[in-house]
């Protein structure tokens, strides 16, 4: 399978943050002051068109944000043929549907309360058994969630045989995600701990297939985690890891920059490319607009959840190449497959401010040029 | 269903499209009404300058703390006028006007030498004086030390003085000449 198009590498240089790469390949050009050399006027220096151009472009429109707009299909119910049609999907998907779902879910869950907690408490003793029976239980739920949404999954290329020193990176589009790998093959996430009756379940049933949680708002937790990572991945009788690089959801459209961590453990990464098709639900969990109880809700009452995952060729760092680059080649590998646009953001911005470097990069060009022009007669 | 434009009426649309002097098409009000609600996250029919910044784009702009002291507060209406001056309908006039009120910004209708500074200074960071340093080693010019030095001296050779109040019809002379791009383009889906 073709690596995508090889990438382009970014250079590194002593200039550059040490925590992402060039921001300035991304964005529009034509923004720094590219004129010939010529003596500094007035006009020069007064002249501030670029940067307010640069300012109303962004709030016109930002790539930024387009990464996590909702996009739902186009209604097509607006006719006096098309809307009794709806109205009939409406009523099949709420009240025939959505309740045979329910009862396949609670039917599911008895089930695998029925055994998962017996096989907790009585095999307490017998480790290697007792793991083994947790893991297929997990994958069972996880293949009665999918079932609750129909999920039609498609699973291209080979499935990932189970070897130490292996790390799994997906793009992220939704917690679903988890869900529809896990079905298939029992990972380790690593997941932000949440609130509710999803916090429960993380510390309870995930427990048993290895999980490792962080706090994004915890400055330190990046140290342990990245610690963490690194142990479990060493481990031989771990779940291999299944890691988010994105370290939040996007819709399913564009792909941000992917955090370095997963790339530093010295492991081989197999990247996945999964991407909904938006005609029967758009996947997209927007966590700022819904909770993720009301996300399955609407997941419930659609007609189905539609997928394609692809299982790509397993990478590794190059001798010349920094972590970085490398986060950059594999999403570009996987952006590629998933039909993904990248953007040169950090998803965490959703969260905080970006570094005042990017602005200082612009002041400093600004300056030289300034200051170049200067010395002209 | 995310269909926005319904709460846009035609008389809204064609009420700010006088408004901003039909600098955008209907087309394009429609589209900036959407974005507008896109920016205005808790609702409140103004985008707040935290909102503004939470586009990473705008807040790694030199100018974004001027611009938000324009921004704060503005319902749609005043946003898109405040935007017309970015589009290719405006004149070069309006653009010169709107560069004018970022530099003057108590609003008196004059730029003085301290205004100018400051946007200079926006714009360079701590980055004038240090650079300043290296030229004269390797140069032998005469020292400038900062901002204010590299800007009297323009000042200066353009005809004015440190004493001098710029009014709009000066910025226009300044300006007007050199072709003065400032346009965006706003996304109609």
């Amino acid at each position: 399978m073709s690596s995508g198009k090889g990438g382009e590498l970014i250079p590194s240089s002593s200039e550059l943050d040490l925590d992402r790469p060039n921001i300035e390949d991304y964005l529009p050009s034509g923004s720094s002051i590219h004129e010939p050399l010529g003596k500094l006027r007035l006009c020069d220096l007064l002249d501030i068109s670029p940067t307010l151009t640069e300012a109303a472009g962004a709030i016109v429109d930002d790539s930024f944000t387009r990464c996590f707009k909702s996009n739902p299909p186009e209604p097509w119910n607006w006719n006096v043929y098309l809307f009794p049609l709806w109205c009939c999907g409406v009523v099949i998907r709420y009240l025939i549907l959505f309740p045979v779902r329910v009862i396949v879910l609670t039917v599911g869950w008895i089930i695998f309360l029925s055994c998962f907690i017996p096989v907790h408490l009585l095999l307490k003793g017998h480790d290697k058994l007792q793991k083994n029976m947790e893991r297929a239980l997990v994958e069972l739920i996880c293949s009665f969630f999918v079932a609750s949404w129909t999920g039609v999954i498609n699973y291209h290329g080979p499935r990932p045989s189970m070897r130490p020193k292996q790390v799994f990176v997906a793009n992220h589009t939704s917690m679903i995600d988890f869900i529809i790998l896990e079905q298939m093959s029992s990972f380790a996430v690593i997941m932000q701990k949440h609130p509710g009756w999803v916090g429960l379940l993380q510390s309870t049933i995930l427990e048993s297939v290895g999980c490792i949680w962080f706090n994004r708002t915890e400055a330190k937790d990046r140290e342990t985690v990245t610690k963490k990572l690194r142990e479990h991945s060493q481990g031989v009788d771990n779940n291999p890891l299944l890691i988010f690089p994105e370290g939040t959801c996007v819709n399913n459209q564009y792909s941000v920059m992917f955090k370095k961590g997963a790339f530093e453990l010295g492991c081989t990464i197999c990247p996945i490319a999964i991407k909904y098709n938006k005609i029967f639900v758009d996947a997209f969990w927007n966590s700022r607009k819904q909770s993720f109880t009301m996300h399955l809700l609407q997941l419930m009452t659609s007609w189905a959840v539609v997928c394609d995952v692809w299982y790509l060729e397993p990478q590794n760092l190059r001798p010349d190449e920094t972590p970085i680059e490398f986060a950059e080649r594999v999403r570009d590998i996987i952006s590629v497959r998933a039909g993904l646009k990248k953007v040169p953001w950090d998803g965490y911005l959703k969260y905080s401010r970006p570094s005042p470097k990017h602005r200082e990069r612009k002041q400093q060009s600004f300056a030289e040029s300034v200051l170049r022009r200067l010395e002209e007669n | 269903m995310g269909n926005t434009s319904s709460m846009l009426t035609q008389y809204d649309i064609e009420e700010v499209q006088q408004h901003c002097n039909n600098a955008f098409s209907q087309q394009e009000i429609v589209s900036l009404y959407e974005r507008f609600c896109q920016l205005d996250r808790n609702g409140g029919g103004f985008v707040s300058g935290e909102e503004f910044l939470s586009v990473p784009e705008f807040a790694v702009n030199p100018l974004s703390q001027r611009l938000l002291r324009m921004l704060d507060g503005l319902n749609f209406k005043e946003f898109v006028a405040f935007l017309s001056a970015f589009s290719p309908r405006a004149t070069v006039q309006q653009k010169i006007e709107f560069i004018f009120k970022v530099y003057d910004s108590d609003g008196n209708g004059k730029v003085i030498f301290n205004d100018m500074l400051d946007v200079l200074h926006d714009l360079t960071g701590q980055f004038i004086s240090e650079q300043q340093r290296e030229v004269d080693l390797i140069l032998e010019m005469p020292l400038f030390t900062d901002c204010k030095q590299v800007l009297t001296k323009v000042l200066e050779e353009a005809g004015y003085n440190k004493e001098s109040l710029l009014v709009m019809s000066d910025f226009v002379k300044i300006l007007g000449s050199s072709g003065l791009k400032m346009e965006v383009e706003v996304p109609v889906d």
